[in-house]
Order: C-alpha cells, then sequence, then structure tokens
C-alpha cells in the first residue's frame, strides 16, 4: 500500500505539467497517457475515498440522528422558552443547569432511576447467565425452551405494562388479590416508593432477561468442550465448571451486556410512565417512581421548557457516560488481573 | 472483540500527514453536515404565519382529533354524506391530558396539526395567550351563538374569537339512588336536592351515608370534589392581570376542606384511574359532580343497561351555588392549509341544531343560546337516570351559575398540579407537606 500511495504522490506532482502542455494532448501518445493519467488518478482516489465511502452510512445517520440531536440540545440548553408561542426565549447561560441540579424533583429522579437501575440490572444479569447457563446443554425440545426465554422480548412494552398493570393495581390488582386470600396485608405498588420501583423492575427484568440469556447462550456455546472434559477429568462439579471455565470464558460478552444494560436501565421511561395510571403520568404524584428520562418529557412536553429539559438531558448524559465508563474501567481491571 | 479492535489498525494508512488530512476532511464534512442541518432546522417557519391556503385534493380529508366523548362520529358520517367535497375524518384521543401532551408537542414542531383541534375549555387561556398561533373565527354567523362567558373565554384583547364552543359543563349531582335507600337516606331526588344546597350539608349527609353504608364512600375522588370547588372561585390560582397567586385565602380554604374530607368520604382514587373507574361497578362511591358531560361516562363506566339494583339519578342541586365544569372548543391552526373549509365544518358543527342532537345522545349539554331555549330539549329525559328531567335539570343549574373563575394561561397546568397534591394527601402524605410541594411545582412553572 504504501509503494502505491508513492506512485500516487510521484504522478500527482507530473500530473500538473502534463495538464498545461497542450503539445502533449494532440498526439496519440499523449492521449493514451492521459487516459493513464486519469485511471491512476481514480484508483488512487478509489483507495483513499472508498473505504471511508463504506463506512459512511452509520456515520452520516449517526450525525442527523445522534449527533446533531446531542449538539442541538446543548444549544437549546442555554436558552430560555417562551411558553406561550413555544420557540426559543432569551439566552440564560448555565441557568437551567442550575435550575436543574437544584430542583429537588430532579434529584428524586435521580435517586429513582438507580433505585430502578439496580434493582432491574443487577438480577437481570444474574438471572440471564443462570438462564443461560442451564439452556447451554443437550434438552429435549430445545429449540422451544430458547426461544421461550425471548418471548417477552417481542411484547411490546406498552402490552407489558397492561399486562403488568392489572398485577400491580392497588385495589383490585391479581397480586393483591393474592396476598389478601394469604391473610397478608396488601401492597401499595403505587404509593409506596419502593415498591413501585419494585414493580417497574420487574416489568424489566421480565422483558430483558430473555434477550440478555440468548446472548450469554451464545457465547458459551463458542467456549470449546474440551476444557469442560478437562476440567471434568480434575474433578469439578458442573458449578465448579460454571464458575471455573464458562465465566471466564465469556467475559467479553459480560463487559458488552453489562454496559448496554448499564446505558438501557439508565434510561427507563415507558415503564413508569405507563404505570402511572394518575392522569399527569408524572411517575406518581409524588414523583415516587419519576425517572430522569420522564423528568426531561415532564419537563419538555408537559411543562414546555425546553431548555430546561435540554439541561436536565445533558446532565443525564454525563451521569450515563461517567457510570459506563466506570464500568468499561472496573471490568477491564478485573480482566487485567485474572489474566495475569 | 479484541480483533474487531484491531482490525482498523491493519487499514490505516501509514503517512501520517495524509491520513491527518483526510481526517481534517472527514471532520470538516461532519460539521458541515451537522451546521447546514442545524441552520435547516433553526430558521424553522413563524410559527404565527399562515400555511398556504390550499383546496383540499382528490382523496384528502380534513382532519380533526377530539378526545374523550365529544358524540361526533354520526354528525360527521351525516356530513360526509351531504358535502362529498369536504370529507372529514375524526382522530379520537381518550383522555384530555394526553391530548393536550400531543399538542403541545405538535405545536412546538408547528408540523403535524390537524385542521381542526378540540380543546379543553380550561386550557383555552393558553391560547388566547397566544393569539397569533390560531386563526381567527369571527363572523356574523355566529354572532350571538353561544352563552356570553363562553365566548368571552376565547376572545382575545383585540376581539378574535379563536374557538368555537361546543358544550357546557354546569354541575349537578348524580347519586345512585339505591346506595341512598340502603343508608337510609332519602331517595328522592327533591328530597336529595333539599339537603345538599350547601357544602357543609352535602359533607354533613355523606358522614351519615358512611356511618350506614361502610363499604361505599361518599364521592368519587377528592380531586373532582376539589374541581367543583375550585369553579366556584373568582380568582383560584391567578389574579386578573395572570400574575400567579396560589396563596389566596379563597384557595387555601378549598384544599383544607378537601383534604380534611378525604379520608372518611373519599375514595382517595385518582380521577380516570383504573381504580376509579372500577368504583362505578363496585358501589364504591354515592355520589359524584355531574356536569351533562358527565353522563356518559357514569353510563360506560357502570356498564349500559346498568347492572341489577343499581339505580342513579340526578338531583337538581349543587352545594353551594351553581358551577361550570368544562365544556370544549373547537380551534384552527394557523398551520392548517384549509381554514376556509375547516371554518365551514365547524360552523356547522357547533351549531345548535347538532348540538341538540348530541344532547339528546349523549348528553353534553349545548352551550348555544338557541339549543338551551329549545322546547325539545327542556322536556328531554334520561331512562339511564331513573328518568330524570334532564333537561330542565341541567338548564336551572346552567341559570345559578353565579361566579365565572378567572382562568389565566397557566391554569391548566396549576390546576394539574394542583390534583397531584390533592393525590398526594389521599395516598396518605401529610397535607402541609404536599402542599410544600405543590408551590414548589408551581414555582418551576413560572
Amino acid at each position: 500500500m504504501s509503494t502505491q500511495h508513492r506512485v500516487a504522490g510521484d504522478t500527482a506532482t507530473a500530473e500538473s505539467p502534463a495538464g498545461g502542455a497542450p503539445a502533449l494532448r494532440r498526439t496519440s501518445e499523449g492521449r493514451e497517457r492521459a487516459r493513464l493519467l486519469r485511471r491512476q488518478r481514480r484508483s488512487r482516489w478509489d483507495l483513499k475515498v472508498s473505504p471511508y465511502l463504506y463506512v459512511s452510512p452509520f456515520f452520516v445517520i449517526f450525525a442527523l440522528v445522534g449527533l446533531y440531536p446531542l449538539l442541538y440540545t446543548g444549544y437549546l440548553s442555554l436558552f430560555d422558552w417562551n411558553r406561550a408561542y413555544y420557540v426559543r426565549g432569551e439566552f440564560v447561560g448555565l441557568d437551567n443547569y442550575r435550575f436543574v441540579l437544584t430542583d429537588p424533583v430532579f434529584q428524586k429522579s435521580l435517586v429513582n432511576t438507580f433505585s430502578i437501575f439496580l434493582m432491574s440490572s443487577v438480577p437481570q444479569v444474574v438471572l440471564a447467565v443462570a438462564v443461560a447457563g442451564l439452556l447451554d446443554r443437550r434438552l429435549r425440545g430445545l429449540a422451544f425452551w430458547r426461544m421461550s426465554v425471548l418471548l417477552p422480548f417481542v411484547v411490546a412494552p406498552a402490552a407489558a405494562a397492561l399486562i403488568f398493570g392489572s398485577l400491580f393495581a392497588d385495589q383490585y390488582g391479581v397480586i393483591n388479590g393474592v396476598l389478601k386470600e394469604l391473610g397478608l396485608e396488601p401492597i401499595r405498588w403505587h404509593v409506596d416508593r419502593w415498591w413501585s420501583h419494585f414493580a417497574i423492575a420487574g416489568m424489566v427484568n421480565w422483558r430483558w432477561t430473555g434477550y440478555n440469556a440468548l446472548i450469554f447462550l451464545a457465547a458459551m456455546q463458542a467456549v470449546p468442550r474440551d476444557l469442560y472434559e478437562a476440567a471434568a477429568l480434575d474433578g469439578a462439579g458442573r458449578v465448579r465448571q460454571f464458575l471455573a471455565v464458562t465465566l471466564p470464558m465469556i467475559r467479553p460478552t459480560l463487559v458488552l451486556v453489562i454496559i448496554t444494560s448499564t446505558i438501557g436501565g439508565l434510561q427507563i421511561f415507558t415503564e413508569p410512565r405507563l404505570f402511572d395510571d394518575t392522569p399527569n403520568r408524572e411517575g406518581g404524584p409524588d414523583r415516587q417512581y419519576m425517572t430522569s428520562t420522564l423528568y426531561i418529557y415532564v419537563k419538555g412536553i408537559e411543562d414546555q421548557f425546553y431548555g430546561r429539559a435540554s439541561a436536565a438531558a445533558w446532565v443525564l448524559f454525563i451521569v450515563i457516560i461517567s457510570i459506563a465508563a466506570l464500568n468499561y474501567l472496573i471490568t477491564r481491571y478485573a480482566t487485567r488481573r485474572s489474566t495475569a | 472483540m479484541r480483533n474487531i479492535a484491531t482490525g482498523p489498525r491493519r487499514w490505516s494508512v501509514p503517512s501520517g500527514t495524509r491520513s491527518r488530512a483526510v481526517r481534517h476532511l472527514a471532520a470538516g464534512a461532519a460539521a458541515t453536515l451537522v451546521l447546514g442541518v442545524t441552520a435547516a432546522c433553526g430558521s424553522s417557519e413563524d410559527p404565527t404565519a399562515s400555511a398556504d391556503q390550499q383546496e383540499l385534493a382528490e382523496g384528502e380529508v380534513l382532519t380533526i382529533t377530539t378526545f374523550g366523548e365529544f358524540g361526533y362520529d354520526a354528525l360527521i358520517e351525516e356530513w360526509n354524506e351531504d358535502n362529498p367535497e369536504i370529507q372529514v375524518e375524526q382522530t379520537k384521543v381518550s383522555l384530555w391530558d394526553d391530548w393536550k401532551n400531543e399538542l403541545n408537542t405538535l405545536l412546538q414542531a408547528n408540523d403535524g396539526l390537524p385542521d381542526v383541534v378540540a380543546i379543553e375549555g380550561d386550557f383555552m387561556p393558553a391560547l388566547v395567550a397566544a393569539p397569533d398561533r390560531w386563526v381567527d373565527l369571527s363572523q356574523d354567523e355566529v354572532k350571538d351563538r353561544w352563552l356570553d362567558f363562553k365566548v368571552q373565554a376565547a376572545t382575545t384583547a383585540d376581539g378574535e374569537l379563536l374557538g368555537y364552543a361546543t358544550d357546557a359543563g354546569p354541575e349537578a349531582i348524580c347519586y345512585r339512588a339505591d346506595l341512598f335507600e340502603k343508608a337510609g337516606l332519602p331517595s328522592d331526588r327533591a328530597e336529595v336536592a333539599a339537603l345538599m344546597t350547601t357544602w357543609e350539608d352535602y359533607f354533613a349527609l355523606g358522614e351519615r351515608f358512611v356511618e350506614k353504608v361502610p363499604g361505599s364512600k361518599w364521592y368519587d375522588a377528592s380531586g373532582s370534589i376539589a374541581q367543583a370547588m375550585l369553579n366556584q372561585v373568582e380568582h383560584p390560582f391567578e389574579q386578573a392581570d395572570n400574575t400567579v397567586d396560589v396563596e389566596n385565602d379563597e384557595l387555601k380554604q378549598v384544599w383544607d376542606t378537601v383534604t380534611t374530607h378525604s379520608g372518611d368520604l373519599s375514595t382517595k382514587a385518582a380521577q380516570w384511574s383504573d381504580d376509579w373507574t372500577a368504583g362505578f361497578k363496585n358501589d364504591g362511591f354515592a355520589t359524584i359532580p355531574c356536569p351533562g358531560w358527565m353522563r356518559s361516562s357514569i353510563k360506560a363506566n357502570t356498564g349500559d343497561p346498568a347492572p341489577k339494583g343499581v339505580v342513579w339519578d340526578i338531583a337538581d342541586v349543587f352545594p353551594g351555588g351553581g358551577g361550570n365544569w368544562g365544556g370544549s372548543y373547537l380551534a384552527i391552526p394557523k398551520s392548517s392549509p384549509h381554514h376556509a373549509e375547516a371554518l365551514e365544518f365547524i360552523t356547522w358543527i357547533t351549531a345548535p341544531e347538532q348540538q341538540l342532537k348530541i344532547f339528546a345522545s349523549l348528553g353534553n349539554f349545548p352551550s348555544q343560546v338557541e339549543a338551551l331555549e329549545d322546547p325539545e330539549l327542556l322536556k328531554a329525559e334520561d331512562a339511564y337516570f331513573n328518568d330524570a328531567p334532564a333537561g330542565e335539570i341541567f338548564s336551572n343549574r346552567a341559570a345559578a351559575i353565579e361566579v365565572q373563575p378567572y382562568h389565566g394561561p397557566l391554569y391548566s397546568d396549576i390546576l394539574g398540579k394542583f390534583q397531584d397534591a390533592i393525590t398526594r394527601v389521599d395516598q396518605g402524605k401529610a397535607p402541609d407537606e404536599s402542599w410544600a410541594t405543590f408551590l414548589s411545582d408551581v414555582q418551576s412553572l413560572q
């Protein structure tokens, strides 16, 4: 490649005199030479530009739907908003950030977000690994079992929220009905803060555990079987094999799933929004389960302060980036240590 | 993972300057793209400008979005048959609050709005606060069509009319005659009416009721009683110059009354929630503040025909004097390319004749003067409500309205926060704590 480049570079310097001397052009030799030059130039461009063109669709789309909204949100977060006309107001500098960071509602939403995130992502990953471990063996009707763990993922979140809504309804819900039958106190799912997080985390886990389990399963199936044989010869039981062979071998996948479920878990929106059955749908009248994404929605769409909503979006963005980076560093550190 | 990570390195160009040049080029291209898009979106059209007017194309329809139940299905069918040139298509959203959010989004984008927009009465002041996004609908044909207060609420300082009123919401009390009997209370509608002319009497009667029938509550939701009382307050949230004032004595009194009685008398369900809806079927409560349009909700939630033994009735009374709750408008956004057609349609559908048909089929009480004097309306009875003379009752209720509460542009938003505050108390929060949250919520709306 480097030689080609040098050649291309040399012809490039020869290019201008060739183009600038019309006498040469008239001869057939000159024409042939010009044609070759054109071809060379084209192939040079091909070499230089094509790789970028091949990857460009992603970056163009990313720029349009990812980068541009991100930057524009940052821009809007510096402005006040005219609620009556729904247009941008005056430049206010960092006022919106000051508002968001000192807003007790935003602080509450951050706590809710982390609480729901911990209640969902952590058990979800553990459970998904366990399910994948169970599926990673010869079972009767294997395809059936594997497909059925994915089934909840196919159900739209809104539909899932309806199902769970009737399970977790405070007065006439299924779970409270069972609790009453057993002589226990019914749980006020929509009122008690931590119970509402539990219910919402349940919805999220129900939907995502199977999906993650399938990703883990794919990784587990790539683990060479002779490792297990060797472990078995050494007298390792099933559990020991799982801990000593399977887990270290699927570590890269573990990192991937942990990071994606961190990002997803910090952006939960549909479930708390639809879990709330009061007309305002702000994550409970006391914001018991208002997540930060819901806060952004409420500030932007319901209260029509796009500047504040944008500022909150940036704060959340930075929080998520930091947590993801922290996760990455921790897992990398753990991996390094174990391979050393 | 690792292979992928090292992959691109094999492709990298060794010559440092060249690759840097390419990188600069790429960065430049990306920046141009971003700036271009920013510019394109930044210079979005002026939201106060009217869209270019066009005739309806072949197959194109006039769109209208309503919420709840406007009773327009049959009427639109009738209109479409008579007007092949202007076909109308209705989208229904079940809750006003959901439609309000969507409407806000569409207004923000200034794109995708239907040709005709249904607006809840409480939100009308927000339109009046930004009048030049909406088409001025005033014309001679509709002069004196509506009750004064309906027109006033949709008229700007410059005299532009931004919405055509559909219905009005004079409130009566709907009650369960069978539960009243069970509690040993009089169940005849005239006697019931005599027992609840003031709020004190109403709550006192409630105490008697829940003592006798412990399984049921007195009213459907704390929020609906709060709303009813707010509708008798002259300046609930905002002063006449639109300054927000939520620490006035009258509002405080509504708050204290509602939160004091929430424990004994209220179902504690939020209005329109699942538990609230279920309360109609399960003998959850005995009375409900009842504007004309509430009747169709009662029918739908209780079941039509009513379950065995369930008898709904309407008492010609409202505690503390009359009150108006709701009643909507139709408005045309300037972004619609069909102002003339839309105007023609809403002029027709809000005409007294059409509103009378809706009153007959659904119970939404008209806001049109001519319809209110209609002998058919005055004679109308409602079989579902024990043959109550609904026409006469709601006409009396409309006449009893003395106070027209002042609604500023933030009314609808503050009302939402107020309802949240009441629900918090229903859920067990201390009233003082909930009130403090309400104050900070209102603060952050400004």
